[in-house]
This record gives structure tokens, C-alpha cells and sequence, in this order.
């Protein structure tokens, strides 16, 4: 009897998993309260929630330089650009929730250690050039990404990339317009503007994250149309993309090996120094202490603020009760 | 150039540009992710209240927006001492622009009918940029003051150590006369009075008492400022400094 349900079960699951790829296979999108495998919905919301705590750590590297930035108007744009982060950050959150991740737990997961984010974010903003390199470089990266995401099979995840998007598309102009007018300014300035290309292209590539011969979970996530390119297609293109604006620009990409290659119809390019990809991972970055501090720091200065919003909204409802 | 209405471009425009500075540096470290939203949409409407004021003031005198903004020395900087002092914690700086958004709505709204234009066109866009400045500030002020009692104590010791700035945000003297009289400037002994009432009314809410008469700060109008500002500066016009004459 008890053999016969769980094998019953078994083939009701079995069966739901054939629809489910179906639906993919169809390009229907999936809505939170479809049935989905519990796989899927783990790998979603582990891609998700850092996605959503790059945006929010990402945001400390550029916030460094609202108060030092050298115009007014910079220094309006660059404010207006690290809140658009919190925003995406706030959004992707959200759609986190859909899936049943609690806001919180998922927070703490990257306090502690447990979650990750984006591996460029814990690499330091040293000069003003920094902030026009992160613009157009590491915006620019995460469009590649972003633009492929707009498809991706889940529904609330998608539409949040479509929203987003928009806004890291103007980022990244925003940041090369900060870099040509360096490049065009006086030689410090030039040279402020070629030492930032310097120190980001590699880690730029980096986040793409590890070929795809080292990047097990690629096949899965493309079959579920999570992915729907595999790290060194988006690498390429995002490298394709960039080297002429380089030119314009009239900085020079640090790579000695890369060159067009009318066969492939790409560039090639160097070596990544995946040592140093896997280190910063796993915690041995210049920044990563520093940045996961100000964000433990922001939560824990803020907890008294947020038991006394909660504190005063009890109180109001018990006079409402009361009355 | 009018003399006076430079001087009262400058110490309007510096209140703003100061204090945007300071909110500035809030961005990424806010509370809650919807509250540092929220303090970066206050700290974007003030420095865009400051950009039309630096480009006013510049117009004046023949300068950049970023020249006036970012090359004065620190004696030449206007702004009331209270935008000046430092975060501290978030008690202190809801607190702070609590005070100064009491003061600059109604500012603002009297200012609507400057007859300068730039600054009574400014008034008419800052009047609802504030409206909301303070309905923010304020319900936080509330919040703190009437949530728990560590919250409660923090907005006290905030009080203890910002009172003594505000009297400074009703300073007048000859530029305000004269331009008073040109019908430009506003007149702040009508201001003082609403102020008063919107921090009692919200002082009751957040359980507050509102300090008995003491002696005020004063200064700032004048160029004579607190410790704090010069390393604020040195900050906010380092590039500036560093790489004179450049284009950004
Ligand atoms: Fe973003
Ligand atoms: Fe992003
Ligand atoms: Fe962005």
C-alpha cells in the first residue's frame, strides 16, 4: 500500500518535471505560483540574491567617491547612479521573495559569508577615473549579462531585468562619457584615465565568472533557460564590444595578446589569472573585509532605527484598537 | 553686481550644498535600503537646489558654477553652522534636517514671490521638493521619539547637541534689510513663528521637550565657522584643488 503512493508520487513528479521542461522548451515563462522543481527554484534564488547583493555591495566602491567627485554635476550623477543600485538591489530582493527567500535570512547570508556577489566588487576605487571605469566596464559587463537575463524562463526575474537594464545602459554611457573626457583632458587626466582601464579590464572579465569547462552548473541553468549563454559567450561579446571603444577613446586595453581574428570573427585574447579570480572568491580580495564590514556595520547601526519604526507602528495600532 | 544679493545666493546656496554633502555620505550606509534611497532623494533635490544657486552666484560675478562651489576658502562659505555638523547617527541627522526643513518650507514659500526671478523660480520648484523633505523628516523624528527608548535617547542627546545651532537659522542682518526692503529676500521674522509651531506640534508626537531659552551659535553667515567644516571641504574640493582648471 505505502509502496504504491510513494511510487504514485514518484510518477506524479516525474511527470510535472516533463510539463515543466515542456513549458521552458516553449519559452512560457514560469510565475511564482507554478509548479517548479525544487532544484530550479534553489538555483534561482542563489542567482537572484547575488545578483541582488552585487547591486548592494557594489554600491560602496562608487558611494567612496560622491563626496570627493570633481563637479557638481558629477557628483549629482554619481548620487543619482548609486541609488539606481539600491533600487535594482530592492527589486531583485523582491523577486527573491516570489520564490519564498526571506529578505532577511537572505541578507544575513551574505553578512555571514554564506552568500556571494560579484567578484569586481571587492577591488578598490582609488582615483576619480575609477568611477568612468566602473561605469562603462563593469555596467557594461553586467548588460551583456542582463540583456541575455531579459529571457530568462522565470517571469519576475526577467521583467526585473527589463527595468534594469535600462538604467545600467545609461550607467555605462555615463561612465565611458567619464572616461573620454579624461582621456581628452590634460595628461594627468589621460593618464588617471588609462591606469583605471589598467587595473579593471581583467577583473571586468572575471565577472563573467569561470570558463565553461570549469563551470559546472552551466548546463542545467541553460537547459531551465536560466542561462541562456554560457560565460565565455558572454565574455566574447562583452570583449568584442569594448575594444573599439577603447580605441575611440584612445586608451589601451592591457592585454599584449589580444588581436582580431578574421577566422572566429572575434578577439582573442590573453590569459585571465584565474588564481587570482579564485582568490578573491574566496575572500582574499583588497576589499572584500572592508566592503562586507560596511554593510554588516550599516545593518547593525540600523537596527535600533528599525525596532523603533516597528515599535511605533505597534503602538499605533493598538490605538486604533483602543479607540 | 548687487553686493547683497550675491551674499544671499551664497548663503542659501551654501546651505544647500553643504548639506547635500553631508547627506552624501549617508549613500550605501543608510539604515534600511528604502531609507537610503530615501536620504539620497532628499540629498538630490538639495544639490540641485545648490547647482541653480552656485550658477546664480557665479552669473553674478563672472565665474563657473564649480568655481563658486568648490574654490572659496572656507571664511567664504555662508552656510548656518547647523548643515555643518557632522551625521553623527541617523538620530541626529533626521534631527538636523527636521530643523531645516521646518525652516526652509516656509522659507521657500515666502521666497515664491521674490522679485528676483532665479530665486523665486527656484522657490516655486523647492516648495514642493521640501513639502515632502519635511513630511519625511518629520514622521521620522516621530517615529524615533515615540519607538523605543533607545531611540527616544538618541533623538535627546541630538537635540542636547544640535539646539544650540538652530537659532543661527534666523540671523539677519544688513543683506536681508536691504533686500528685504528690494522685496527679493524673505523676510525671517515671518518665518520664525511657523517654525516654532511645526517643532512643537511635532516635538508633542515624539514626546519631546522643547529646551528652554539658551545661548545660540552664531557665525556662519559671517564665514566664521565650526571645526568640522574645513575637513568637510577639504574633501568636497580636493579634486578641484588638485587638478586646477580641468574639465570633469
Ligand atoms: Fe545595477
Ligand atoms: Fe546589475
Ligand atoms: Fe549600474
Amino acid at each position: 500500500m505505502f509502496n504504491f503512493v510513494a511510487m504514485q508520487v514518484e510518477n506524479d513528479v516525474k511527470q510535472m518535471e516533463e510539463q515543466f521542461q515542456a513549458k521552458i522548451d516553449a519559452d512560457i515563462r514560469i510565475e511564482p505560483r507554478d509548479w517548479m522543481p525544487e532544484k530550479y527554484r534553489k538555483t534561482l534564488i542563489r542567482q537572484m540574491s547575488q545578483h541582488a547583493h552585487s547591486e548592494v555591495v557594489g554600491m560602496l566602491p562608487e558611494a567612496n567617491w560622491i563626496t570627493r567627485a570633481p563637479s557638481l554635476r558629477r557628483k549629482v550623477a554619481l548620487l543619482a547612479k548609486v541609488q539606481d543600485e539600491a533600487g535594482h538591489g530592492l527589486y531583485l530582493y523582491s523577486a527573491c521573495e516570489t520564490l519564498g527567500a526571506d529578505r532577511e535570512e537572505t541578507i544575513d547570508d551574505l553578512h555571514s559569508g554564506k552568500a556571494k556577489y560579484s567578484s569586481i566588487f571587492n577591488y578598490p576605487t582609488i582615483t576619480w577615473a575609477d568611477i568612468g571605469a566602473i561605469g562603462w566596464l563593469v555596467d557594461g559587463a553586467a548588460i551583456v549579462n542582463q540583456v541575455a537575463l531579459q529571457k530568462t524562463s522565470y517571469g519576475p526575474y526577467a521583467r526585473a531585468m527589463v527595468k534594469i537594464c535600462k538604467e545600467e545602459s545609461f550607467h555605462q554611457r555615463q561612465g565611458y562619457e567619464i572616461i573620454t573626457v579624461l582621456a581628452n583632458g590634460t595628461p594627468a587626466q589621460k593618464a588617471m584615465a588609462q591606469d583605471a582601464l589598467n587595473r579593471w579590464w581583467w577583473p571586468s572579465l572575471m565577472m563573467f565568472g569561470p570558463t565553461d569547462a570549469d563551470s559546472p552548473n552551466t548546463q542545467q541553468s541553460m537547459a531551465w533557460r536560466i542561462k541562456r549563454h554560457t560565460n565565455d559567450e558572454l565574455r566574447q561579446m562583452f570583449i568584442d564590444a569594448t575594444v573599439k571603444q577603447a580605441e575611440v577613446a584612445g586608451l589601451t586595453i592591457p592585454d599584449k595578446d589580444l588581436k582580431w581574428n578574421e577566422e572566429r570573427g572575434h578577439y582573442d585574447f590573453g590569459e585571465i589569472d584565474w588564481e587570482e579570480f579564485y582568490n578573491v572568491i574566496k575572500g582574499n580580495g583588497p576589499c572584500n573585509k572592508q566592503r562586507i564590514e560596511a554593510r554588516r556595520k550599516a545593518k547593525e547601526e540600523g537596527m535600533w532605527v528599525r525596532e523603533a519604526a516597528m515599535a511605533y507602528a505597534e503602538k499605533q495600532k493598538s490605538k486604533v484598537k483602543a479607540a | 553686481m548687487n553686493k547683497e544679493l550675491y551674499e544671499y545666493v551664497l548663503r542659501m546656496g551654501d546651505d544647500s550644498l553643504i548639506l547635500g554633502q553631508r547627506l552624501g555620505e549617508w549613500c550605501g550606509h543608510g539604515p534600511i535600503l528604502e531609507e537610503d534611497i530615501a536620504l539620497t532623494n532628499v540629498a538630490l533635490d538639495i544639490l540641485g537646489q545648490a547647482r541653480i544657486l552656485m550658477d546664480y552666484a557665479g552669473k553674478l560675478t563672472n565665474k563657473k558654477e564649480d568655481e563658486v562651489a568648490f574654490l572659496r576658502e572656507e571664511w567664504d562659505y555662508k552656510n548656518v553652522l547647523l548643515v555643518e555638523q557632522p551625521n553623527g547617527d541617523f538620530a541626529k541627522t533626521i534631527l538636523r534636517q527636521f530643523f531645516f526643513d521646518a525652516f526652509r518650507l516656509p522659507f521657500f514659500k515666502e521666497l515664491q514671490n521674490s522679485k528676483d526671478e532665479t530665486l523665486s523660480g527656484l522657490a516655486l520648484k523647492a516648495v514642493k521638493e521640501t513639502t515632502y523633505h519635511l513630511q519625511h523628516s518629520s514622521n521620522w523624528v516621530i517615529r524615533l521619539g515615540d519607538g523605543t527608548d533607545e531611540s527616544h535617547q538618541r533623538l535627546k542627546t541630538a537635540l542636547e547637541e544640535l539646539w544650540m545651532f538652530t537659532g543661527e537659522l534666523f540671523y539677519a542682518d544688513e543683506v536681508d534689510t536691504k533686500l528685504v526692503n528690494e522685496g527679493i529676500a524673505v523676510d525671517l521674522n515671518k518665518i520664525k513663528p511657523i517654525w516654532d509651531a511645526k517643532v512643537s506640534e511635532v516635538f508633542a508626537q515624539a514626546k519631546l521637550q522643547i529646551p528652554e531659552e539658551s545661548w545660540m551659535q552664531k557665525g556662519g553667515r559671517k564665514g566664521k565657522h565650526t571645526e568640522h567644516l574645513g575637513f568637510l571641504l577639504s574633501e568636497m574640493q580636493y579634486m578641484q584643488r588638485a587638478y586646477p582648471g580641468c574639465e570633469w
